[in-house]
């Protein structure tokens, strides 16, 4: 299938763009090689592939971002050489990014009047901006500030501010990640307006359903080369998993003899201030996770996931010891050593800098958690063969590939990190695990190690809490699964009664039918 | 062609020992080209700074003499800023360790007390050094004060302090006006280790520092978090270390050896309180704690080397009439490389040639 199915039938004489062998070098590392695509106006293009296979490199080239260290662009049949973004801005090129560049302070008209030259007035911008948003189905008030508002809307800030520049070439990176299933359609009925108009759009994306209803073309890259551009339709989604990965994933089995135990975590009633002027208050949680079980919390970033695992590893402290109660100690007033003491392991969300110190070795990194227990320090001193032995033994457990015995943090792979990060704290056999996004960012190799792993552990006995944003992972090893929204948890549903639509309206802020009568009386 | 900076994957260990030493390197043309402007022979000018202190016993010794206050200063600095806390502050530190020994040996001056007011001089100058540098750390924790500017500043508060002490109440009454306190008793002096030379004990316990020092940041839990808390204060809190207590500590940690290092100074080389005691121990000690790469051991060669360019600068004052101060222009220089050439650690220099197919508009 590699490549006998033809891409779609040009509608134009050029491409818009074409790039030739385009080639970006970094130091040693091809992080692209000798990549051509050919993107057709009145198309969208999928760029597919796992973190790391050169996607956001190449569409930085195409933006000008970066420069390519060998081969060319050709924009309209000429070839185009560009020196920054500006100047694939001003050819007809916008790019909306994953990660927004928006000041929080300021209103969504003063954003977007940021963004552009300032040749017009603020009142002529702001009309336009009403215009643009109101034509496109992106409802926006121009004078809120940025802070008060969603991330589903700080998205539509973006694209209508690249709208604007009436762009003939949109590229989206990865635009779906942070929108709730019902705020991703209403995206692909904007973007599908605006190919009928007569753009092209490259559109990044790991998902393989929605490329598949959405996308005309995909080419699929791996390890920084193209391996295909096909037809997504006339594709599976298996079958450009594949593609994707090089090779069969394995399949995640949770073992049959898994039986639910005694409450392991419970949480009463937990509501926390925040600390800083815009992150989210956790209002009135309460749940009772029981070994043996994974409960799993969906919800966009941002609606108090990050305070709540700050919450609960103690990183922060709840003001009443009894609203966190780890294997039947009050804990809401201890230490995240304390925690650690009691039974309890944590995975944060950024594996750099917060799961490790990224230029410490991995044995330093495994004291760095580990301290608390494992024989690995004694009357003050540390013992390093009790180090390197917890780094050993995950690096054989879990597969961890590195380039020498005990190496620094900062020089693994993504993948390789994460299940380095997970083995350190699976090994201390923890009763209970606080995970937050456990595969963000990984191969998709790792990720079935990481996802088998902590299967695996809840057989064990232990409870489990994992954090994601992507709803497949949390279908695939939750038992229950609860959503996070301003701060607050919804009732969980057992995951085989949680549909994406009824996860996605929960993502959205509504509550469902029976449980309206129940958060009114919690507010 | 360009000349490009590089991400390495790992930090390179050898250029992290080789650094220093390329620093050096580029300091000494520096100093050559400087040397030259000001109408000396550079070679002559290097050899009379760096060669000729190291060819007589007397200035070998003096050049230990120097390293002592250096180096215990340098060594609990490295420790504040291994945990991201900016002392600035040792010159204020290391005096008004001297002024709180300096109170014991005046106020038992003349009595019949025994050897134990040396050590406890130096616990009170510990106490003392200690106590003043947790002035700036504490308004850093509880009040977020840069500790960078709090600690420079008190500086010069301990230096008046000083000031008025020996020109008031402590001042010599047989002193001829002069301010400074009376020549301490043999019991509140620090022993010479050589009958009739300059080497007193103050090296030895610089040496003893320097290895403790070593043991609690490679072996010990506690120099384990002090690291940790200055490469990554969020894993450090995931780690459950505490940040402000951490700070207090190597602030602590810091005075106190600092302040011993000004009792050291006032009871064995000089032998009295007086001002300028220090010729900016505590600001060049910043210097030592660098070029040392914050490690103990670096930190000792370093200041061996630092003391030497002070013997040097004062022998070149003398044969070649090179002002004093062109030894802390060249301690500035250093400094300045040193920092430079660490981005080496991290990164590394590529020629990186243009290959035919690069279009001309990417440079």
């Amino acid at each position: 299938m590699l490549d006998s199915t033809p891409a779609e039938p040009p509608t134009g004489a050029a491409p818009l763009l074409r790039t030739v062998g385009l080639t970006k070098r970094y130091g040693s590392f091809l992080a692209n090689e000798a990549i051509d695509i050919d993107v057709w106006p009145t198309q969208i293009h999928a760029l597919l592939g796992e973190n790391g296979a050169g996607k956001s490199t190449l569409v930085k080239a195409i933006y000008g971002l970066i420069q390519p260290s060998e081969g060319e662009m050709h924009w309209q049949g000429e070839k185009m050489v560009l020196s920054g973004p500006s100047q694939a801005r001003s050819r007809g090129i916008g790019m909306v990014f994953q990660h927004f560049s928006l000041f929080d302070n300021l209103t969504v008209a003063e954003n977007v009047a940021l963004g552009l030259d300032g040749k017009e007035s603020f009142k002529d911008m702001s009309a336009r901006l009403e215009q643009v948003s109101r034509v496109y189905g992106l409802p926006l008030d121009p004078k809120r500030e940025v802070w008060q508002l969603s991330v589903g809307e700080r998205q539509r800030i973006e694209i209508v501010r690249t709208l604007m520049q009436n762009p003939k070439f949109l590229i989206l990176d990865e635009p779906t990640a942070v929108l709730t299933p019902q705020e991703a359609d209403q995206l692909f009925v904007v973007l599908n307006r605006l190919k009928a108009e007569g753009r092209a759009i490259l559109y990044i994306s790991h998902k393989l359903e929605e490329v598949k209803r959405l996308c005309d073309t995909a080419t699929i890259l791996r390890g920084g080369r193209k391996v295909s551009t096909c037809n997504p339709k006339a594709e599976t989604a298996a079958s450009l998993a594949r593609m994707m990965v090089g090779g069969e994933i394995k399949e995640v089995r949770a073992p049959a003899n898994r039986r639910t135990t005694i409450p392991r975590l419970v949480v009463n009633d937990l509501s926390l201030e925040p600390d800083d002027p815009h992150s989210v208050r956790l209002r009135n949680i309460s749940f009772e996770l029981k070994g043996g079980e994974i409960l799993g919390i969906a919800g966009v970033a941002g609606n108090g996931q990050d305070e709540l695992f700050a919450a609960l590893s103690g990183e922060r402290l709840a003001q009443d010891p009894s609203t966190i109660v780890i294997d039947g100690h009050a804990a809401g007033h201890l230490s995240i050593t304390q925690r650690r003491k009691l039974g309890a392991a944590f995975v944060p969300e950024e594996r750099l800098g917060h799961g490790t110190v990224p230029r410490m070795k991995l044995s330093e990194n495994a004291l760095l958690t580990g301290h608390a227990a494992s024989g690995m320090v004694l009357h003050g001193f540390v013992n390093t063969a009790v180090t390197l032995k917890t780094v050993d033994r995950a690096t054989e457990t879990f597969d961890v590939r590195k380039a020498k015995r005990d190496p620094e943090a900062a020089s693994l792979s993504g993948g390789n990190l994460q299940k380095f990060i997970v083995g350190r704290e699976i090994l201390r056999n923890p009763m209970v695990l606080v995970v937050s996004q456990p595969t963000w960012g990984v191969d998709a190799g790792a990720a079935a190690v990481i996802r088998q792993a902590l299967l695996d552990l809840a057989a064990g006995g232990a409870a489990l809490l994992v954090t994601s944003q992507d709803l497949d992972e949390l279908a695939e090893i939750t038992d229950r699964i609860a959503v996070m929204f301003h701060g607050h948890l919804s009732e969980p549903l057992p995951t085989a009664d949680a549909s994406r639509e009824k996860l996605g309206l929960l993502m959205g802020g509504s509550t469902l039918g029976q449980k309206e009568a129940a958060h009114a009386a919690g507010a | 062609m360009q000349l490009v900076l590089e991400k390495r994957a790992e930090r390179s260990n050898t250029i992290a020992l080789i650094s220093p030493l390329i620093a050096i390197g580029l300091t000494l043309v520096t100093m050559s080209i400087l040397f030259a402007i000001l109408g000396k022979n550079p070679i002559s000018a290097l050899g009379v700074y760096f060669i000729d202190p190291l060819t007589d016993s007397y200035s070998l010794q003096e050049i230990a003499v120097k390293a002592t206050p250096l180096v215990m200063i340098a060594i609990g600095l490295s420790l504040c800023y291994l945990a991201n806390a900016w002392n600035i502050g040792a010159e204020g530190q290391f005096l008004v360790g001297a002024v709180a020994g300096s109170w014991l040996a005046v106020k038992t001056q003349g009595t019949d007390a025994g050897p134990w007011v040396l050590p406890a001089m130096m616990l009170l100058a510990a106490i003392g050094g200690a106590l003043y540098a947790l002035i700036p750390a504490i308004c850093k924790v509880r009040f977020g004060a840069s500790e960078i500017l709090t600690s420079l500043m008190l500086v010069y508060v301990a230096d008046l302090l000083l000031d008025y002490l020996v020109r008031g109440p402590w001042r010599d009454p047989k002193g001829f006006n002069f301010p400074t306190t009376a020549e301490f008793d043999p019991v509140a002096a620090v022993p010479a280790l050589i009958e009739g030379g300059r080497l007193h004990l103050g090296g030895v316990i610089a040496l003893v520092v320097v290895a403790a020092v070593a043991v609690l940041l490679g072996k010990t839990i506690k120099g384990f978090e002090i690291r940790v808390v200055g490469a990554a204060p969020r894993a450090a809190r995931f780690g459950g270390f505490n940040s402000n207590q951490l700070i207090l500590l190597t602030f602590a940690i810091s005075g106190a050896l600092a302040g011993l290092a000004g009792i050291i100074e006032v009871a064995g080389p000089v032998g009295h309180l007086q001002p300028g005691i220090s010729p900016g121990y505590g600001f060049t000690a910043i210097i030592v704690a660098f070029l040392g790469r914050l490690n103990p051991v670096g930190i000792l060669i370093a200041g061996l080397f630092l003391a030497l360019t002070f013997i040097g600068g004062e022998q070149a004052q003398i044969a070649m009439k090179i002002p004093l101060d062109v030894t802390k222009v060249f301690q500035g220089i250093l400094l300045f490389y040193v920092l430079a050439c660490d981005s080496l650690i991290l990164y590394r220099f590529k020629l990186v040639f243009a290959s035919p197919k690069v279009s001309s508009g990417a440079h």
